[in-house]
């Protein structure tokens, strides 16, 4: 059975990973390289490597660092940020990248898309839309002009799995960095509109929104970027929280977390005191490959 | 374990070579990157990547005159090549995936498009356990329930006896990997599968020697 994916989102600025609030605001957390490492050590599912600067100072993907972070990433690594030629995407997969995401680009020239596919297969093209509402009403947000422009969105989707997507990544601008949860009604009335996977993004806050998203809804993927930085165990955590209520979940590390107590926020709580007296430490030898 | 292995990676400048070879890498073997025909002739495995569509993939192949090389290493030189993702699929006679195209025809079979039943979205993309249903050198490390990452929209054909492992997508089995002598082939991305993928690799590359 296919399994539901989660994906931790890296947010880049200047070369560092960065928490974004809101599409404003934007707070350091630390370097790629190490994020990658740690999040592949923990199970996640997939990476996407966002640079937010790339397209808006017409600068080339970051080669090099996407080369860095991968060197420890033996799990799907999506980047995005920059692309603007097909020579892009080659020397991107080339550098360790196995698909590509494209947002301003789609708007631009959507033959791009078409261009891409026909090269490296429409499973390797990711399109990135962002959405804000606005009087109530969800419509698609360009970055680069930090205005909403007047398309219709569910024809913009079609129109990108038109052209050739094989994913679309949809970012909820409003809940960026805001721990709302997932915006449900909006997912479920967008989510059977295409026939390729969506993936949603913008408003995690614990392991209950992933548990709601993937219960109300039929959506295929889910990311997040600041829960998994700022959350303790939150992959791990995540993860095999969701596997007990869903059997769609893929679980890889021997984590249990049952005899683990958490607060109202449902972050995990130190053991008490006695319990931690009593706990006999078992070494456990790394299975080597 | 033999790390004196000569890997190299096939480049037909399609493939996710980087992140195969630092999987290789990873698991403490030397492996070469290469279109040479010297540096193919001296390989005890190639690994033929991919990441891309059929006929770009075919086209790149045949520019380089990687099939007639290849050809006589694998098919009269018995040279065991592991393909990956659309370098499985070449390994067929055809694919459909943007009109019909022929392939290497190394394992009779077709490259057909995945139909989706009910409400399935395709491409096929995401994490799905194997079921390994012929035993192979591709598995010597692995128990049954392993998950591996796949992304693709097109699939593999083929008739039963050339295949190793399906996965379920929907209610439809979709070929995993496949084997004909020395000729493997893997739909999903073992560079990508986290442990099992590191697993599989060791246990092929460990194994290789001996067919």
């Amino acid at each position: 059975m296919l399994k539901k994916r989660i994906i931790a989102t890296l947010v880049i600025k200047n070369g560092i990973v960065v928490q974004s609030i809101g599409f404003k605001k934007y707070l350091p957390v630390g370097k790629p390289d190490i994020a990658v490492e740690f999040l592949n050590d923990w199970g996640i599912d997939e990476i996407a490597i966002i640079d937010i600067d790339a397209t808006k100072k017409g600068l080339k993907p970051d080669y090099k660092l996407i080369e860095k972070v991968s060197k420890k990433c033996f799990v799907p690594l999506s980047v995005g940020g920059g692309i603007q030629t097909l020579d892009d995407v080659r020397a991107l997969t080339q550098s360790g990248a196995d698909k590509v995401i494209i947002n301003n680009l789609c708007f631009k020239s959507p033959d791009k898309i078409t261009e891409f596919a026909l090269a490296f297969g429409n499973q390797c093209i990711i399109a990135s839309v962002d959405l804000k509402r606005e009087q109530n009403e969800i419509k698609i947000f360009d970055y680069t002009l930090n205005k909403t422009i007047d398309y219709n969105v569910i024809d913009y989707l079609k129109n990108l799995e038109h052209y050739g997507a094989g994913e679309i990544l949809l970012n909820f601008v409003d809940r960026d960095g805001l721990y709302k949860g997932f915006d449900i009604d909006v997912i479920n009335q967008l989510t059977n509109q295409v026939s390729i996977p969506i993936i949603v993004q913008g408003g995690a806050k614990n392991v209950n929104s992933f548990i709601d998203l993937f219960e109300k809804t039929s959506i295929e993927a889910a990311a997040a970027a600041n829960f998994f930085h700022f959350s303790e165990h939150s992959v791990t955590f995540t993860k095999s929280i969701l596997s007990n209520k869903l059997s769609s979940i893929r679980t890889e590390t021997n984590f249990g977390y049952s005899d683990f107590k958490t607060d109202s926020n449902l972050r995990i709580l130190k053991k008490d005191d006695d319990v931690l007296e009593k706990m006999l430490y078992v070494k456990i030898e790394p299975e080597i490959i | 374990m033999n790390r004196k292995l000569n890997i190299v990676i096939a480049d037909y400048n399609l493939g996710n070579t980087y992140s195969v070879s630092n999987a290789i890498k990873h698991l403490g073997y030397n492996v070469r990157i290469s279109l040479e025909e010297s540096n193919l002739k001296n390989a005890d495995v190639i690994i033929l990547p991919g990441v891309g569509a059929f006929e770009e993939a075919i086209k790149n192949i045949k520019s380089r005159n990687l099939d007639k090389i290849l050809g006589e290493l694998v098919l009269v030189k018995s040279k065991p090549i592991l393909g990956i993702c659309v370098g499985m699929q070449l390994l067929a006679n055809s694919s459909e995936e943007n009109g019909l195209h022929e392939g290497l025809g190394w394992i009779e079979g077709h490259v057909k498009q995945i139909i989706p039943l009910n409400n399935d979205k395709v491409p096929h993309v995401g994490w799905n356990n194997i079921k390994i249903t012929k035993e192979s050198k591709l598995y010597t490390n692995l128990g049954q329930d392993n998950h591996f990452y796949f992304d693709h929209k097109y699939h593999f054909v083929t008739e039963e006896k050339f295949i190793s492992a399906q996965c379920e997508f929907g209610n439809q089995l979709i070929t995993s990997s496949v084997q004909y002598r020395n000729i493997f082939g893997v739909q999903f991305h073992p560079e990508k599968s986290q442990r099992a993928g590191l697993k599989l690799f060791r246990g092929f590359l460990e194994n290789v020697e001996l067919i």
